[in-house]
């Protein structure tokens, strides 16, 4: 087995170097070299997302990846989204509409919104029905995170 | 204004919205990462262990001194089956622990656990309740003769004669597969030594924080102030995180052998493997209807396969003896005989699972009405019309007291809200068209926040029941209430601060609720079987007039004024038809500093205790779906689901909605995808949430809600419990809908999930065109 290896990233804006091990998951690596437990893990084999973080601006799944992959690109998770002590609109929104109970979902649901409300600002109400189905919450029904996404999208349209 | 009845965003969302919650796995630093080496055969003798040189490998042989886990039944047909911490000489269940490692970090646990060697001498294992029963089965306990636990019955002077009378005898065997309540957050326990004090800290991915303090200790035969068990943001339990499992006490065992703190973090495979399932059921159902449609009778028959062991504390008793007692629901059942065995089986034993038993009986209990009304030529309304209980209290045939609920309103609303008749015409024009559309109707009735006497009747030898709370008001005049309940995600803090604002006028977020930490709250039951807001309110309601008396006798000193003409709210005590006033903070400061003008309440300051322990409440609720079936896959798309909802007084009716949207998303879940299978071998077949169907925001439809609110005296605050509702009421209104839908060529349901593949059977099974 090769020996651990550094990689180098930014994360939430920080430049990051750790020490990996080449099999040490990306998820595993925000977690625990990085301290970034916003990040979580449902089922570590792709399907539930709650370990959905953005790459270069696109939504992943961090549990999918080894850390090693990550090396020179641009990580942000769910501790970067509020700026400057104000709540993201997305996480604004979930508060209002009462989108998490458990919470632990949440942060995967918001990094997903995040991603796919940046790229595609005016998505509509079935296109962003599908592109969250990539989630999995146990708690909600989807109802209110649908309710919470159409009106972040609608506060970050202004 | 009144806190109560407003949609107040809930005070435990910042936190988690900004990834800073704290859940087990994210306080495991630091600690050796304990990992299980787990059968992998269904049944079979252990011939040997062997761990690689100089590892810390932990095995039974090593755990003499720990005490199996002992779930009792105080009933004669009983038999207690006790569960070994680790497998000792046999396996009974692929998953079952073997063996325990210990290492530095989580990948190093998991690569020593591949290296420990198990043998086994493999046995064909009882896997199905068919062959659990089978005559000559082999026995997956010597103690258990035919495989059978618990063999209740229950039976009516006169069922013979009511069956005898019948007009019409509807009979079918119903069949639910095993399903998994599959919390996102799996199961997790670090538990750390403190050098300093030898006491040891459990926090645990857990919904009953105390009992599991009990549990531990009893098995390690500890005395309990040496364990504090700390439950803290927990990812989801529906039921599941309510049992005492051999991870969590070998993880206070590991942390005291080896003074240190260790962490077993259960992954997604375990979980589903060897967390516990529930649902696995079969009734075979018979109904005696007169001839204008009214229940003479039921006979039943419920089969339910129980795996391998007992959990503590609900028992295996939970998912039968629930059918036994809840069958009749909401109809008026004159007559009943009952038979409700628990099967056990080399398979994951059972815990509680959201609804416990009502999905599977609700379901069953509803088709039964839909073929009832289809024989004798009825609207599936006015056959639940006939038979639904109107008067209340109503004493059921089984003896539980229903108290006051809109049973028949609730339908009657919901079937308004839908148009029955304008979507039969659609359905009439749609099969002409090919499209197979169908109208399901499901009604019924939800026992919540069952105390003491509840779980006394079922005769558990631990019987859960009250909930204690703790009221302290600080010097600054900031309310903190401590409470034995361990909500995980259902925003009983919130809901419970509003209460609290309305007894004592303190503004809900100036009330801190303090919860799933047993060294700082009063000795409780947990989260479970829609308790919380019911029993932990009602003691918050209760000891919030004790605060306010105080409160008042403190103000009116200071306003000169009689306590009774002192009024609390926003913030202050005011002398009733005046503006003068003053803040609480001001009243708490002079209590606690001037306490000498105050002998009235020397004795409690402004603090108070309360405990409350009801009966229980019935909440019900009718659930109507709409769906589509496609001939072609076998798919089911549900077009319209709406539900009617009767839960008391609506605390915060954003949380009630939201913990119906989760409920009924899991009740179309448990009917339309998810099954835990097996082969015959007893190998699992469901390791991964790429086979164990979880649906997503693409499956679950927009969920229309409507609530009724009939104020009951059953319950101090009013409300009833809402947490199990949805999931009760679902399947039965989707099953009846497809049956609806396939009804031209002559198919029923009888059976959950009824996934595309069985979908596509039937109709190749049925072999007509459409008539």
């Amino acid at each position: 087995m090769t020996g651990p290896t550094e990689v180098t990233f930014t994360v939430n804006g920080k430049r990051r170097t750790i020490r990996v091990e080449p099999r040490r998951t990306l998820a595993d690596a925000l977690r625990e070299d990085c301290g970034l437990t916003g990040t979580h893990l449902g089922c570590e084999h792709g399907v539930c997302g709650a370990c959905t973080i953005l790459l270069d601006g696109n939504p992943v799944r961090s549990c999918l990846m080894f850390a090693m992959q990550a090396d020179g690109v641009e990580l942000r998770t769910v501790e970067g989204l509020a700026q400057g002590g104000k709540l993201h609109p997305l996480q604004q929104a979930f508060w209002d509409h009462h989108g998490l109970q458990c919470g632990f979902c949440t942060p995967g649901f918001l990094m997903l919104a995040a991603g796919i409300l940046e790229q595609y600002p005016d998505i509509g109400e079935a296109e962003l029905r599908e592109a969250l189905s990539a989630n999995l919450c146990r708690c909600t029904g989807y109802q209110n995170i649908l309710k919470a996404v159409l009106a972040a999208a609608a506060e970050m349209r202004q | 204004m009144s806190w109560v009845g407003r949609k107040l965003p809930r005070y435990e969302d910042p936190v988690l919205l900004q990834g800073r919650g704290r859940y087990t796995a994210d306080l495991a630093d630091g600690a050796r990462a304990l990992r299980f080496v787990r059968s992998p055969v269904a049944r079979g003798r252990i011939l040997g262990v062997k761990a690689p040189l100089g590892a810390t490998v932990i095995t039974a042989a090593d755990l003499a001194d720990v005490k199996p886990i002992c779930a009792r039944l105080d009933r004669p047909d009983y038999v207690l089956v006790a569960q070994p911490i680790l497998a000792r000489e046999r396996v009974t269940y692929v998953g079952e622990p073997i063996a325990a490692v210990l290492a530095d970090t989580a990948a190093a646990a998991e690569d020593l656990a591949e290296l420990v060697e198990v043998e086994i001498a493999a046995e064909t294992p009882v896997v199905t309740l068919d062959q659990a029963l089978a005559p000559g089965a082999p026995q997956v306990h010597d103690a258990a003769p035919e495989n059978t636990l618990i063999d209740a019955r229950l039976e009516t002077p006169d069922v013979a004669a009511a069956f005898a009378a019948a007009h019409e005898v509807v009979e079918f065997a119903f069949t639910s597969q095993r399903q998994a309540a599959m919390p996102l957050e799996a199961r997790g326990a670090v538990a750390a030594l403190d050098p300093a004090t030898g006491r040891v800290t459990l926090t645990a991915s857990t919904q009953m924080p105390h009992l599991l303090r009990t549990g531990i200790a009893d098995a390690l035969g500890m005395a309990e102030s040496e364990l504090r068990v700390v439950a803290p943001e927990v990812g989801g339990g529906f039921g599941q995180k309510m049992a005492l499992v051999p991870e969590q006490i070998i993880a206070v065992w590991a942390a005291r052998r080896f003074s240190c703190a260790v962490a077993w973090i259960e992954d997604r495979l375990e979980n589903l493997t060897a967390s516990a399932h529930a649902r696995d059921q079969r009734l075979h159902l018979r109904g005696a209807f007169d001839a204008d449609g009214r229940l003479l009778g039921i006979d039943a028959d419920v089969l339910c396969n129980v795996g391998a062991y007992s959990s503590f504390p609900a028992t295996c008793g939970v998912e039968p003896l629930m059918a036994l007692a809840d069958l009749p629901g909401p109809y008026r059942v004159p007559e009943y005989r009952v038979r409700a065995r628990a099967v056990d089986s080399n398979t994951c034993p059972m815990a509680p699972y959201r609804g416990v038993s009502r999905p599977v009986i609700t379901a069953a209990m509803e088709r039964l009405m839909d073929c009832a009304a289809f024989r004798l030529g009825l609207d599936p309304l006015e056959i639940r019309r006939r038979n639904l209980i109107a008067e209340f209290p109503h004493t059921s045939v089984t003896g539980v007291v229903q108290d006051g609920g809109s049973y028949r309103e609730a339908m009657e609303a919901a079937a308004g809200l839908v148009d029955i008749a304008a979507f039969r015409a659609r359905q009439q024009q749609a099969r002409a068209e090919g499209r197979y559309l169908g109208l399901g109707i499901s009604v019924f009735s939800e026992r919540t926040g069952p105390g003491s006497p509840a779980f006394a009747a079922r005769r558990m030898a631990i019987t859960p029941g009250f909930e204690r709370v703790e009221l302290a008001m600080d010097p600054s005049g900031f309310l903190e209430a401590r409470i034995g309940s361990s909500p995980h995600g259902q925003g009983l803090k919130t809901s419970l601060a509003q209460l609290l604002a309305d007894e004592t006028g303190v503004a809900p977020d100036q009330i801190r609720v303090i919860s799933g930490d047993t060294d700082r709250t009063p000795y409780g039951w947990g989260t479970f079987a829609s308790r919380s807001l019911v029993i932990a309110g009602g003691a918050c309601k209760l000891a919030g007039i004790k605060l306010r008396d105080r409160l008042k006798e403190v103000a009116a000193q200071l306003l000169e004024a009689a306590p009774s003409d002192i009024d609390l709210g926003g913030g202050r005590a005011v002398v009733r038809g005046t503006d003068l006033g003053v803040e609480i903070r001001e009243i708490a400061r002079t209590a606690y500093f001037q306490s000498h003008r105050f002998p009235a309440i020397a004795e409690t300051g402004l603090s108070a205790v309360a405990t409350y322990d009801p009966y229980g409440t019935f909440s019900n609720a009718c659930h109507i779906a709409i769906v589509a079936v496609d001939l072609a896959t076998g798919q089911v798309a549900i077009e319209r689901f709406v539900v009617v909802e009767d839960a008391g007084r609506l605390i915060n009716p954003m949380i009630v909605e939201g913990q119906i949207h989760g409920g009924v998303a899991q009740g179309i879940a448990n009917a339309l995808y998810e099954a835990v299978v097996y082969d015959d071998g007893g190998n699992f077949l469901s390791g991964s949430l790429a086979d164990y169907l979880v649906p997503t925001m693409a499956e679950i439809p927009t969920l229309e809600i409507h609530h009724l609110e009939t104020l009951t005296e059953a319950s101090v605050t009013g409300a009833k419990g809402v947490g199990e509702g949805g999931t009760i009421g679902a399947p039965a209104a989707v099953l009846n809908a497809v049956s609806d839908a396939l009804s031209p060529f002559g198919i029923a349901i009888y059976e959950m999930p009824i996934t595309p593949q069985r979908i596509r059977q039937l109709l190749r099974d049925s072999r007509s065109s459409p008539q």
